[in-house]
């Protein structure tokens, strides 16, 4: 079942135009490299606080970001992805990260709460109860009638007012979708050890459309256009968790590498020279951008 | 047409926020079984709940958390145990945390003598977490004093309503005599035992200054406690919710701490609220204010005379 092809249309990405797809990867890059210079920051001690890393599931962000660029954020704890494919301040997330007053909760909440409330993007930041964003986000779509995403994990998933929102989701029509970032891990107990359904089948009984599928980014484009064409819907992604569950630490290789497969097929495309530039160009900015001093000291009460 | 009871305040700003503002109301079996003992008009806005408690919390707190103000109907506070946490752990951080905040008003029910599932006070539990305010109006005055909080402020709102209440027309003023020998500070259903208690003791001839408290969180201190307490140098906070770690010993030990008087506290006994008579460990009425009056001037009596020995609460 878990597979990087799992689902996935073949030769969906000439689906895209190339521009498309280099902004796609452009936006993965964006997430790896931040945090890259997050870790080399924590190795330093800079960062002193818990993170939680997105590496190795940002082509997910990546292309949710192009096709509901629009929608009201929800995100999970795991987000830095989330928060920068859909434009949140590099900058501030930084400031977040190191607890100072110019984060994008003036330091007091952290890697898994983050939010962002400017240049168009609505993102609400997650408190760390898992799941607690499905039925948050299904009650402002209720409320606001706006189009909304919820990013949760397998793990939330599981959480019983999880499914109880999504049947209220299905019983008022309301224009939510829900995106699960299926890593298998609950921190690292596998799902199969834990329940013995699919989060697809639950909600195709509650009467919603679903699509269970891989991490590939154009697959998540392709499928997220259908999808949201009727709320509300859920896709779960096959994801890979490239750090533990909170810290920088690894278990080695993981199961797929997205972003190699993804740069590899872009050079299929015969966009070498654009992803050299492109990986170049980011991975500066992000150089530049830790070693930048904030402007600001943290608070003091 | 007489005086409005607390139940038809409730119905009137109800259907006031629904038909006015474009607000929502939201809850489990709100248009069935008397509409919630009559306090919800029967108006556009009212959304159903299915029985799924955390979340239908989680929904109303995302509601609010689009500037809906989502009135959240809770028929039995009990119930809070099981769906608090979007309410304690989102709405009430949120502020302070993300600068942004999440105002929900939060009508909880408490009842009497229902059994223990269904009789709980639950405020004191809200009062201990950062970011909520916290009531309980007793009176239509009060309610509409409530609501005018809640919708002048961004914070969500506690509301620990007490069907005990819902007939009741009646403004309670405070009662401050020249002398007194105790200050009864009273907070939720106690309040409408209070007068019966103070008569009881008139009898023995002790005076007692009664003092009805609407605002528990935040509690601000002020010359309305503070001049009683001046006056009778001795205080009781009496309230429906338990007694550990409850608001009557957290309102007493801040009263005496500002004051410098002493100010005990009565709530319920640590015991489960059971459904038969014996067992229901019900909200203090007035004998047992009356007793605990008794037993805390006699120690007062005894210290005053040198006795060291302390009495010992039953």
């Amino acid at each position: 079942m878990r597979s990087p092809d799992y689902n996935v249309p073949v030769d969906i990405v000439k689906e895209f135009d190339v521009e498309l797809s280099l902004t796609l990867f452009e936006k993965m890059c964006l997430v790896r490299y931040f945090e890259l210079g997050l870790i080399d920051a924590i190795n330093r001690k800079e960062v002193v606080y818990p993170v939680y890393l997105s590496s190795s599931q940002e082509a997910v962000a990546a292309a949710l970001s192009l096709e509901i660029r629009n929608y009201m954020v929800f995100a999970q704890h795991r987000a830095h992805d989330i928060y920068l494919a859909f434009g949140g301040s590099p900058e501030m997330l930084r400031d977040e990260l190191l607890g100072l007053p110019s984060g994008t909760s003036q330091g007091k909440a952290g890697s898994n709460c983050l939010q962002y409330h400017e240049g168009g993007l609505t993102m609400f930041g997650h408190h760390g109860l898992i799941g607690e964003n499905v039925p948050q986000g299904v009650g402002a779509a209720l409320a606001s009638g706006k189009e909304t995403v919820c990013i949760f994990g397998d793990g939330a998933a599981e959480e019983d007012y999880v499914l109880a929102a999504m049947g209220f989701a299905v019983k008022h029509k309301l224009p939510v979708y829900f995106v699960c970032m299926d890593n298998d891990l609950s921190i690292l107990t596998r799902t199969n050890v834990r329940r013995s359904w699919k989060i697809t089948d639950v909600v195709k009984a509650l009467g919603m459309r679903a699509v269970d599928v891989a991490d590939d980014p154009w697959a998540v484009l392709h499928y997220t256009k259908d999808l949201t064409s009727d709320l509300p819907a859920l896709m779960n992604c096959r994801v890979c968790r490239g750090y533990w569950h909170v810290g920088v630490g690894t278990d080695g290789p993981t199961q797929w590498d997205r972003y190699s497969m993804t740069t590899e097929q872009l050079i299929r495309l015969g966009q070498r020279e654009a992803v050299n530039r492109i990986e170049k160009q980011v991975q500066k900015s992000m150089k530049e951008l830790w070693e930048r001093k904030p402007l600001l000291k943290p608070l003091k009460k | 047409m007489g005086k409005k009871t607390v139940a038809e305040t409730i119905k009137e700003v109800t259907r006031r926020h629904l038909e006015e503002n474009g607000g929502i109301l939201l809850g489990q079996c709100i248009s069935a079984v008397g509409w919630v003992n009559g306090t919800v008009p029967d108006t556009k806005g009212i959304i159903e709940f299915p029985m799924s408690d955390v979340a239908g919390a989680g929904i109303a707190v995302g509601a609010a958390m689009v500037g809906k103000r989502p009135i959240f109907v809770v028929r039995f506070q009990d119930f809070l145990i099981l769906n608090g946490s979007p309410l304690l752990n989102y709405a009430a951080k949120c502020k302070e945390l993300h600068g942004r905040s999440a105002p929900v008003f939060i009508r909880a029910l408490a009842s009497e003598g229902l059994g223990p599932v269904h009789s709980g006070v639950l405020h004191s539990v809200f009062m201990h977490f950062p970011g909520l305010r916290v009531c309980s109006p007793m009176t239509p005055g009060e309610y509409e004093q409530a609501w005018r909080v809640f919708m002048k402020y961004d914070d969500p709102m506690y509301v620990s309503e007490h069907r005990d209440s819902f007939n009741n027309t009646v403004e309670m003023a405070d009662i401050v005599y020249d002398q007194a020998d105790i200050t009864l500070f009273v907070v939720s259903s106690p309040r409408f035992a209070v007068d019966e208690a103070a008569r009881l003791l008139g009898k023995e001839g002790i005076t007692c200054n009664i003092v009805h408290i609407l605002w528990l969180k935040p509690f601000e201190i002020t010359e309305k406690y503070l001049e009683p307490l001046r006056i009778s140098e001795l205080g009781l906070v009496i309230d429906s919710s338990f007694e550990i770690c409850g608001a009557s010993r957290s309102i007493a030990y801040e009263l005496s701490d500002v004051s410098g008087y002493p100010v005990k506290a009565l709530g319920l006994e640590d015991h489960t609220k059971c459904l038969c008579e014996p067992y229901q460990n019900k909200a203090p009425d007035a004998n047992r204010i009356y007793d605990n009056v008794m037993d805390i001037l006699k120690q007062k009596q005894m210290v005053k005379h040198g006795f060291t020995e302390r009495i010992k609460y039953a």
